[in-house]
């Protein structure tokens, strides 16, 4: 039975969230005078024109000591070292795969930073070289952490750990970095039956929990069994969950996850698309269970 | 069966190379490839004119089983659409104009109603002119002429879908047979694309056919036998399009041995070959295209036309809710436009 919905655009309403909120922060927009002391020193994301600090970008005024700049919200994915991403290779080098991040630059990731399948410890040789596409290839999804970070901004990942790798069966989703809130771990198994991986830089990934939780195998075999209906139901809900709290600009983590599906549970999957539920469940449902999360 | 076959021969089935279609083909197979043509050159050859996106295997496993179940990646089944926000009358200097977002899809349709002279062919007809234009906002790939090979084929299927003679009563559009009539140029702008762009944009060309307001003419003759054309004074005088014969357009596309309507960028990834058909109100068919690099079977041909049918007269149904809803509104509408 087809199901064809349409519906007029409605105004956007200013999120009303009754949250404790820590300090006022100062928000400004391109143009927007920050300070017109001339004592201060000019950061990232500001100018200065007639004697007055002013702002270049829309975000966040940050002051250290006599350094003023601007940490823009809207932005390209700016990486720190020993942050989790989820990436996407887009080409295979010698040595090296460069991997699509969502910064300004593609994060690169060298041979020597991967485990060899197997777990083996030894120097990389030719033929791992010339083997590199049977390991990782175009298209490919992985989860890696930031190792470090070279001078123009590009990022070195490594997935030196049996927690990262390759990524099978799943759902990405693409949101803005800057509502990943930064946990101490990214890699949660929601008790609604899928799992999740948070990444930095913006990139979520849903997959079905896999039972074998000890099988350590450096992740790059990819699992091609068919996944059942009620893990998909369970990741679709989950995946229209994380795209309503992104339409009403709220934080992403496990939490705030877990709060929206439960809201959710009543009304059908599909159902959750349409904006107007969004409403519902994002000013009712989420934001009473919002105040009593710890920010 | 055999006249089946028949009407499929009769049938032409154009080839267009628009969609990227990466074909679920072994991997060993795409690995030869790639390794012996490089890597940007088999990027180029795959990229087509589309923006689409790239995606794993195990991504592609999972779309297409999902398919099989019938519960795609965001819960809808194989003939639900994402749901759909149309505006009219957005742009001022226009005689209609609609905007219409598809799920993550947004286009922008503005018709601008000329004083032209008729084909000589059809001297007692005014006519409908469409042009394209991708923007470079939708994706980078459409900066400069990027996107022209996009824009030329949506056109191509524009002209076809509306060659018919009953979609708009262009006989309404003459003023003075030979000498004067109504152009209506019909142009559309790709905001963002999101996938199922043919569908979106037939949406926004109806509801901005439906919005225009072509203003009233008298023609007036001189003693010496020269016309004069009139404009009436007051702006509210105008005619409006009689809209019920106008076509939509249903994409289905095949995934795996099931078709899906509306299908996001990943889902058209996966897919190996789409049917556009178009369709009226009633259900009648204008026009049949299909796109993709993969081949479809006669009976899915058929079974696709079927459900294009189908869902096309739903869309018909809704469409016209909401226009209607919309034009109930009347004065007391609050405008969102871009900004809202």
């Amino acid at each position: 039975m087809a199901a064809v919905t349409m519906r007029l655009p409605v105004p956007r309403k200013p999120a009303v969230v009754n949250a404790p909120r820590g300090p006022e922060k100062h928000l400004v927009a391109p143009g927007d005078t920050i300070t017109t002391d001339t004592g201060y020193m000019r950061g990232h994301g500001t100018y200065v024109e007639d004697d007055k600090l002013i702002a270049s970008v829309a975000g966040v005024v940050e002051r250290v000591n006599k350094l003023i700049c601007v940490r823009a919200l809207n932005t390209r994915y700016n990486g720190e070292v020993g942050d989790v991403v989820v990436g996407r290779i887009t080409e295979v080098q010698q040595k090296r795969w460069k991997v699509e991040t969502y910064s300004r630059l593609d994060s690169v990731l060298l041979l020597s930073s991967i485990n060899l399948p197997g777990g083996e410890l030894r120097r990389r040789s030719i033929e791992d070289e010339l083997a590199m596409r049977d390991c990782l290839q175009e298209g490919d999804l992985i989860s890696a952490e930031v190792q470090s970070v070279f001078t123009d901004g590009a990022l070195s990942l490594h997935t030196r750990s049996l927690k990262y790798g390759k990524l099978s069966q799943g759902v990405l989703i693409q949101v803005s970095p800057s509502l990943v809130k930064r946990q101490k771990t990214h890699f949660h198994d929601l008790p609604c039956g899928a799992s999740v991986i948070l990444g930095n830089n913006g990139y979520i990934w849903i997959y079905p929990t896999s039972e074998q939780r000890d099988e350590e195998t450096g992740g790059f075999i990819t699992n091609l069994e068919p996944v059942s209906m009620s893990d998909r139901e369970v990741i679709s809900r989950v995946r229209n969950c994380i795209v309503a709290l992104v339409t009403h600009k709220l934080m992403l983590f496990d939490t705030s996850i877990l709060y929206c599906y439960e809201a959710s549970l009543p009304h059908q999957v599909q159902k959750l698309v349409v904006v107007t539920l969004f409403c519902a469940v994002g000013g009712n449902g989420k934001a009473s269970s919002v105040a009593e999360v710890r920010w | 069966m055999s006249e089946r076959r028949a009407t499929l021969r009769r049938l032409s089935c154009s080839n267009g190379a628009s969609h990227c279609s990466r074909l679920l083909e072994g991997t060993a197979a795409s690995r030869e490839r790639r390794k012996r043509k490089g890597l940007s050159a088999v990027r180029r050859e795959e990229a087509g004119s589309m923006a689409a996106v790239v995606l794993s295997e195990p991504e592609k496993l999972y779309i297409v089983h999902g398919v099989q179940e019938d519960l795609r990646v965001d819960g809808r089944g194989c003939e639900d659409y994402r749901c759909a926000e149309v505006e009219t009358d957005v742009v001022s200097n226009t005689s209609g104009s609609a905007r219409v977002k598809l799920g993550n899809t947004d286009i922008l349709v503005g018709v601008k109603a000329e004083m032209g002279t008729p084909k000589i062919e059809k001297p007692d007809e005014g006519y409908l002119e469409f042009c394209v234009d991708c923007s470079a906002n939708a994706t980078p790939e459409f900066e400069g002429r990027g996107g022209e090979e996009l824009g030329t084929e949506i056109t191509s299927t524009f002209y076809t879908v509306f060659s018919s003679e009953n979609s708009v009563d262009l006989k309404s559009l003459c003023i003075n047979p030979r000498e004067h009539c109504w152009v209506l140029y019909v142009d559309v702008l790709l905001l963002v694309c999101g996938g199922n762009l043919f569908d979106a944009i037939s949406i926004a060309v109806k509801a901005a056919l439906f919005n225009t307001r072509i203003p009233k003419v008298r023609v007036l003759e001189d003693e010496e036998g020269s016309k004069e054309i009139e404009l009436s004074d007051d702006p509210y005088d105008c005619i409006r399009l009689n809209v019920e014969n106008v076509p939509l357009i249903v994409t289905l596309s095949k995934i795996g041995y099931r078709h899906v309507v509306d299908a996001t960028l990943e889902e058209e990834a996966c897919s190996l070959a789409s049917l556009l058909v178009s369709v009226t109100s009633k259900g009648a068919l204008t026009s049949i295209k299909k796109v993709g690099r993969g081949s479809l079977d006669p009976e899915s041909i058929f079974e696709m036309m079927e459900t294009g049918k189908k869902v096309g007269k739903a869309l018909h149904v809704a469409l016209q809710k909401i226009l209607d809803e919309e034009e109930s509104l009347g004065t007391s509408r609050q405008k969102v436009g871009f900004l809202g």
